[in-house]
């Protein structure tokens, strides 16, 4: 095999992102070379459009009450004791393009530990594990489109995009909407982090206000006396929603 | 970035105002201890004697194979329904492991991720003449936002969809029996149109 290409240096990566062309959309182009794993993982034809409304997309997965327990929601009563790390909340609601709820729909979360290291067999980051801390979540939403969840502030972690290279903290989130269509993965992030000038990733977003949308609230009501900081993150779903549900009454 | 600035769009808005959506980021390397379940790919109630197995590898730009890909797939039930059914997560009450599906209910949904040489598999129900394809959903490290695509198990005498591609591209859209029972769907997020899936856009 030949020889792994000489990592690129942050001035570097700053340098293109810098230069990157807005796409115009809300979400990342998929080929955003300042992410150097997109190269070779985004398509070069244009996507075909499908408009047909029999389309099975625009039907999508349900879930209920056997798809998760009382616990998933708290990813600090997972082990026999508590995790390490800055005891948080996370809540906000989930919402279609349209503003209305997306009800009782999966939400699933993973996360490194409070030191940056995931429970994942291929995380080499010399960071400690935590016996205590699996960093999985899952939850459904309530009538309203609420989610919650208890957990830890995670670290910020390396990797091996360019020389350097530190994720910001985040929280990894997958959403379902009404429709296959509305399918979202996306990352949440924690206001004022030093590390977000530096990240292709977040800034993959190339629309300053679309990328503000990643970073979560601290909200001091949110907080909870002698327990948790507070973080409010809501959520707005894209794409089609279904056309066989009946139309919502708006709040 | 001004992290001051408000984040949160209000929800209460009436009529059909259009609030701006929550942009994609990547699933990432490690989602692998919390997305995948145990028999994700298991769709089809066991012993169902109509089961089929759809399978295939996934390959990036430069054909080496996608050993970090996630890909999940919904599909109409064989009578045609698409309300799909709970349950695909099944959890054991006492303990919290999944059970995987109660083998009555289908659910129309798996999930599984790619082996380490890009290969999946998944064992489901055909999905009805009238929509006989299963839509599949492509996750993966360096994917920024995920893609869709369709395995269609039957080429169908119309399809919105496939006639309107070229005949080059419509072929990497099917899934033909590779022996009876066993379809065959290989994935590859670039290359040139006759190599490269079609990947969906639904606006
Ligand atoms: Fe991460």
């Amino acid at each position: 095999m030949a020889a792994p290409p000489a990592l690129s240096s942050q001035a570097d990566i700053d340098a293109e992102i810098a230069a990157a062309v807005p796409g115009g959309g809300p979400h990342p182009d998929r080929g955003y070379a300042p992410y150097r794993s997109s190269a070779l993982r985004h398509p070069h034809q244009r996507l075909a459009a499908v408009r047909d409304p029999e389309a099975v997309e625009l039907s999508g997965p349900v879930f209920g009450a056997t798809d998760v327990t009382a616990l998933d929601h708290d990813l600090t009563r997972q082990h026999l004791g508590e995790p390490l790390g800055e005891r948080i909340t996370v809540t906000g609601r989930v919402t279609d393009r349209q503003g209305r709820p997306v009800r009782h729909q999966l939400v699933e979360i993973w996360q490194a530990n409070a030191a940056g290291r995931y429970a994942h067999q291929r995380d080499d980051h010399p960071a400690p594990l935590d016996p205590n801390f699996t960093g999985v979540g899952r939850c459904l939403t309530d009538g309203e489109g609420r989610y919650s969840f208890t957990t830890i502030k995670p670290g910020a972690y390396p990797w091996r995009n360019h020389l350097n290279a530190w994720r910001p903290a985040h929280i990894h989130f997958s959403l379902f909407g009404t429709a296959f269509t509305q399918r979202l993965v996306t990352q949440m992030y924690f206001p004022g982090d030093p590390l977000f000038p530096y990240d292709p990733i977040l800034h993959s977003v190339t629309d300053p206000a679309a990328r503000r949308r990643l970073v979560a609230d601290y909200v001091h009501a949110l907080s909870q006396p002698e327990f948790s900081l507070g973080y409010r993150f809501d959520i707005v779903l894209d794409g089609p929603a279904a056309t066989w549900t009946e139309p919502e009454e708006q709040r | 970035m001004n992290e001051q600035a408000a984040h949160g769009t209000s929800c209460t808005g009436t009529g059909n105002r259009t609030v701006p959506p929550t942009p994609s980021q990547t699933v990432g390397p490690f989602y692998g201890h919390a997305l995948p379940f145990p028999r994700g790919g298991a769709l089809a109630p066991e012993g169902d004697l109509r089961a089929l197995t759809l399978h295939g590898r996934v390959f990036d730009g430069a054909g080496q194979p996608v050993p970090d890909a996630l890909l999940e797939f919904w599909q109409a039930a064989p009578d045609g329904s698409r309300t799909g059914a709970p349950g695909s997560l099944r959890r054991d009450p006492a303990d919290g492991s999944v059970l995987g599906r109660d083998g009555v209910e289908f659910t129309g949904f798996g999930r599984v991720s790619t082996d380490a040489d890009g290969h999946w598999a998944v064992r489901t129900l055909p999905p009805p003449q009238s929509a006989p394809y299963v839509a599949v959903c492509v996750f993966a490290r360096g994917l920024l936002h995920h893609l869709y695509t369709r395995a269609y198990l039957a080429e169908p005498a119309a399809d919105p969809l496939l006639d309107a591609l070229p005949a080059h591209r419509r072929a990497t859209l099917l899934a033909p029996a590779e022996r009876p029972g066993v379809h065959r769907f290989d994935i590859t997020l670039q290359g040139e149109p006759d190599r490269e899936t079609v990947f969906l856009d639904f606006g």
